[in-house]
């Protein structure tokens, strides 16, 4: 990490931009969005909100990590982000104790 | 805190021509993320508020969902995930050194932005020439269970899709930049901040989908 490289700079950018995974990553959200209509089709209770929400869960971690590139990036970002979704979780959890249990 | 900010600086972007002027790449992409996260806790409120509401009306929120059409939702749903693969395009092009590339990739995103917003006007109007919208004759008919179902489909959809306008006028101002000069295969970060937020509008609607349109 010198100061005195000019070039280096470029190489240090070490996850190179390609095209390819991203097209991936986007066959594989297209796939999850019909698997997700299909599932919906088939009467499983209480569980197809279960199923959807779980299919909706990896679809927003592919986009974070890839499109929104995440998983490249700084531990800090990370740190950030899981304590937002946290504070999400303990919000939605709290108000889930009261709703359910009223 | 300075010394941080100019290792991360050179960690992090390809600039390596500007030796003397002042820039934290590093810094922008943080000052973006702690945007969205306030944006993440404005839509999880409205989550929050859905799981009551569909706890307490459970059969109104199925017969409500009935009246949506699903494959207007997954064409959207579709159309928005494309748009964000085009946006990511943009960059890695850009970052690539291939602006043309990076160009044409960018008006695409908002070419399909633009198809998201059309898409959803026929939903919207054929909900409203049936009577079914806000104060709408056929809907203040409808039991109270479905009347929330869609007092909170038209306000998270339509939270979502002023969202889609703002993205629009955000990747049009990049654009612009781009092809101005400002924004370059050397300083691409602003263009990476616009397409969080453009990723951030994809990422609500994931959620917006299943929870509206999947409700059989």
């Amino acid at each position: 990490m010198a100061e005195h490289h000019s070039n280096d700079g470029r190489i240090a950018h070490a996850h190179a931009p390609s095209y390819g995974i991203n097209i991936m990553i986007w066959l594989i959200l297209i796939s999850l969005t019909v698997l997700t209509v299909a599932i919906a089709g088939i009467d499983l209770g209480r569980l197809t909100l279960v199923a959807a929400l779980l299919i909706a869960a990896i679809k927003s971690a592919f986009v974070i990590n890839y499109f929104m590139h995440i998983k490249f990036e700084d531990l800090l970002f990370k740190v950030f982000l899981w304590l937002v979704l946290l504070v999400l979780l303990i919000i939605l959890v709290l108000t889930a104790f009261d709703v359910f249990y009223r | 805190m300075s010394n941080n900010a100019n290792t991360h600086i050179l960690e992090h972007t390809d600039s390596h021509s500007s030796g003397h002027v002042h820039r934290d790449d590093y810094g922008s992409k943080m000052g973006m993320w702690l945007f969205l996260f306030t944006e993440l806790l404005l839509f999880g409120g409205l989550f929050v508020l859905y799981m009551a509401y569909r706890t307490e009306y459970f059969t109104f929120f199925q017969l409500g969902a009935k009246e949506l059409k699903i494959w207007m939702g997954a064409l959207n749903t579709i159309v928005l995930l494309t748009s964000s693969l085009t946006m990511v395009l943009s960059i890695v092009a850009l970052q690539r050194g291939n602006i043309k590339g990076s160009i044409a990739w960018l008006i695409s995103t908002i070419g399909f932005a633009f198809g998201f917003l059309i898409i959803k006007y026929f939903e919207w109007s054929d909900k409203f020439h049936h009577g079914i919208m806000p104060g709408g004759e056929e809907l203040l008919n409808m039991p109270q269970g479905v009347k929330v179902f869609f007092g909170l489909y038209y306000s998270m959809t339509g939270l979502h899709g002023l969202h889609v306008i703002i993205g629009i006028g955000l990747l049009t101002f990049m654009l612009i930049r781009i092809l101005l000069g400002k924004v370059t295969p050397d300083k691409f970060v602003p263009l990476e901040n616009a397409g969080l937020y453009w990723h951030l509008v994809d990422l609500i609607w994931i959620f917006l989908f299943p929870l509206f349109y999947l409700l059989h």
